[in-house]
């Protein structure tokens, strides 16, 4: 993926929201849904239209796990790693997809660990590219993947 | 009349094969040319049986699941449209023990309606809260609430109406109400399941608040990890406010409410209401110190309610219904229903909302049937990632606020999470340690070093190094922790930590079970 992307569309986010109370959080998630990252070249815009200083719009991207300044990878895979996964096997569905990945593409696919999908009582769970999956077993894993269109 | 077969929308279900259910039901039937409506309802809670299909007859619902959509074909074929036999019915779903033992309050409606459906609402008792209230003084809706003895259900267990009347009682031009629904806690879902499956009760909820201190813009945090819900907040913020339930002028009475959705950016420590509130002004999600509270001084220094989604949404029925009347369920000071949320290790997980004073055995056996792995069941962390991991000797505590704080031990938002007998205590407790090292907002020194510092001591705790030692380390530093911190982030973490320590020593490589009494006095919860 390019790095480039559309500033005039930059723009016109920030100016829909810039005028609404609290508005940092709001313009950064649009402009990751729009490009998929925070160009990093955004940020000083977006500290202009805001009237804040290029630092504290940094800080706020990088505090939150959600934001991202790269592009993203063909395919993101987040797996539940916290407690109620975990009584379900979920260190065990990691190993099994660090193996799975390893050796693909760089760029194909990002694994990700989440903290709670809220879906503890059909553990564990996965996230795909923002489609939920429950009570993931190594073998629906490797479904899931192939589903995806890549070689398994 | 057309058949309504329903077919669940909740993330649970949709994560389990419920749209291609739901398709395969639409294909079936138009190839059968049947004349069948498919209802996207919430979930019944039985989160085991989805996706969970119900068909309504005329005795009642009855109940199918779990349904896959290869089940669909065979299921018209057993006539199951008008409520007919099949290997997967289960039969009235009212009568279903699951569902039957419970008390349903807060989640009244949830699974039975159609969640974007203000028709839905309207005939299920929706909006008599609100008609009520804005028939009422401010501080008497203020007033009801107190006596409900309703107290917050994100785990602090502050009392709902004392909160409401430092905010109805601080003088400002402009008041917020915030919804806290940023439920990061493993082991809980009840938000999420009420803002999919019964959104209208949030913003009823919500509405009241705002008439009873005198607020007129609100909003609701939502973590990003919840797309579902975010979707049908949005939807039904539009229903609500076209229908003139919402806006400039709510029901004609000169009073306005504004209420917008907020996304959240991945942070659990924004679960912590000052944090939150600094996240909605645009900030890093940094811990304030307290006072002010927000109450003086919140969003936007303001004052402002800010509440659980599960806090918000048990306000309509008290003021439907009438103090008195939730207040008889529960026990001592614990007063109404707490949606319990069964998860983990279990073999019929899913949301149980009974009144204060039932057992955890009772949640774990007579509702969860016991483990899914069928291995014995060895410890239960209640109350998410820093709540205490119970052994069964305390089992058969009431799930009681105050029960809970002398077992040193918490409720918080209800969660339980059920570990078999292959689970590691001290690897959970690294675990603790690590999570609040990658969560920490970094405020306090106790909670951004300590838990870099409880990772390593646990390591070498679990390497068996120089234990005896690393385990007066590690208490020391949770004492640190517990007592030094800034909010429940670092200051909670020795709950797992120590728990674990305390109740399962063997794990830890400590052969006799060395016990240490822990303070009751210092290990409570943060308001």
């Amino acid at each position: 993926m390019s790095l480039d992307y559309d500033h005039q569309q930059l723009d016109f986010i920030i100016a829909a929201q810039q005028n609404r109370p609290g508005a940092l959080l709001p313009i950064l998630h649009d402009i990751q849904d729009a490009f998929g990252y925070i160009p990093p070249d955004s940020v000083a815009r977006i500290a202009s239209a805001l009237n804040l200083s290029r630092a504290e719009v940094h800080g706020v991207i990088t505090y939150y796990h959600h934001f991202r300044t790269t592009p993203p990878a063909g395919h993101t895979i987040q797996i539940c790693c916290a407690e109620a996964c975990q009584s379900m096997g979920a260190e065990r569905l990691v190993e099994h997809a660090e193996q799975r990945i390893a050796g693909r593409k760089p760029g194909e696919y990002s694994l990700q660990p989440v903290y709670c999908l809220g879906l503890c009582a059909t553990s564990p769970a996965v996230m795909i590219d923002e489609k939920l999956h429950a009570r993931v077993t190594p073998e629906k894993f490797d479904a899931l993947l192939k589903n995806l269109g890549g070689k398994s | 009349m057309s058949i309504r077969i329903f077919v669940p929308r909740d993330s649970v279900a949709l994560a389990l094969g419920a749209e291609d259910v739901a398709q395969a039901i639409r294909n079936e039937a138009k190839r059968r040319k049947l004349d069948i409506t498919v209802v996207r309802n919430g979930s019944r809670g039985m989160l085991w049986l989805e996706p969970l299909v119900e068909v309504h007859t005329e005795k009642g619902r009855v109940a199918y699941g779990p349904v896959g959509p290869e089940d669909v074909a065979a299921l018209f074929d057993a006539e199951f449209h008008h409520g007919g036999q099949h290997a997967l019915c289960l039969g009235l779903t009212e009568e279903l023990a699951y569902l039957k033992k419970q008390e349903r309050l807060t989640f009244a409606r949830v699974g039975i309606t159609d969640p974007l459906s203000l028709e839905d609402y309207l005939a299920h008792d929706g909006f008599q809260g609100l008609s009520n209230a804005l028939a009422m003084q401010d501080a008497a809706i203020v007033q009801q609430v107190t006596d409900s003895g309703l107290r917050g259900r994100g785990g602090a267990a502050f009392p709902a109406g004392i909160k409401w009347k430092t905010v109805l009682n601080t003088p400002a031009a402009q008041k917020y109400i915030v919804c806290n629904a940023d439920e990061g806690d493993s082991g809980t879902f009840s938000d999420r399941m009420l803002m999919e499956g019964d959104p209208f009760v949030l913003i009823e909820g919500m509405t009241i608040a705002a008439l009873a201190v005198g607020a007129n813009r609100g909003y609701i945090y939502v973590r990003s990890e919840y797309p579902h819900a975010i979707a049908v907040l949005n939807e039904a913020i539009a229903v609500a406010r076209a229908a003139g339930y919402l806006g400039p002028d709510i029901l004609n009475s000169g009073k306005r409410f504004e209420l917008e959705v907020r996304k959240a950016a991945g942070s659990y420590v924004c679960g912590e209401e000052t944090a939150l509130l600094e996240s909605l002004e645009g900030k890093r999600g940094i811990v304030r110190a307290k006072p002010p509270l927000p109450a003086i001084a919140g969003l936007f220094g303001r004052p402002t309610v800010i509440n659980n989604v599960i806090s918000l949404a048990s306000v309509p029925i008290i003021l439907a219904k009438g103090a008195a009347f939730y207040k008889d369920y529960g026990m001592g000071r614990s007063r109404g229903t707490l949606p319990f949320q069964l998860a983990g290790n279990i073999r019929q997980g899913g949301l149980i909302e009974k009144a204060f004073g039932v057992t955890l055995r009772e949640l774990l056996y007579d509702f969860g049937g016991g483990s899914a792995s069928g291995r014995p069941i060895k410890a239960v962390q209640v109350g998410g990632p820093l709540g205490a991991y119970l052994p069964e000797s305390q089992w058969d505590t009431p799930l009681d606020y105050e029960a809970y704080t002398a077992l040193w031990a918490v409720l918080g938002h209800g969660g339980i999470v059920v570990h078999d007998d292959r689970a590691d205590l001290a690897k959970l407790a690294r675990y603790a340690m690590k999570f609040c090292a990658i969560e920490s907002c970094g405020k306090c020194t106790p909670c951004r070093i300590g838990a870099t510092r409880g990772v390593e001591v646990m390591d070498k705790i679990i390497a068996g190094q120089d234990s005896p030692a690393q385990i007066e380390l590690l208490r020391d530093l949770c004492d640190t922790m517990l007592n030094g911190s800034m909010c429940a982030m670092g200051g909670m973490t020795p709950y797992p930590v120590l728990s674990a320590l305390n109740h399962f020593p063997h794990d830890f490589g400590i052969k006799e079970s060395g016990r240490v009494k822990t303070d009751s006095a210092t290990g409570g919860q943060h308001a």
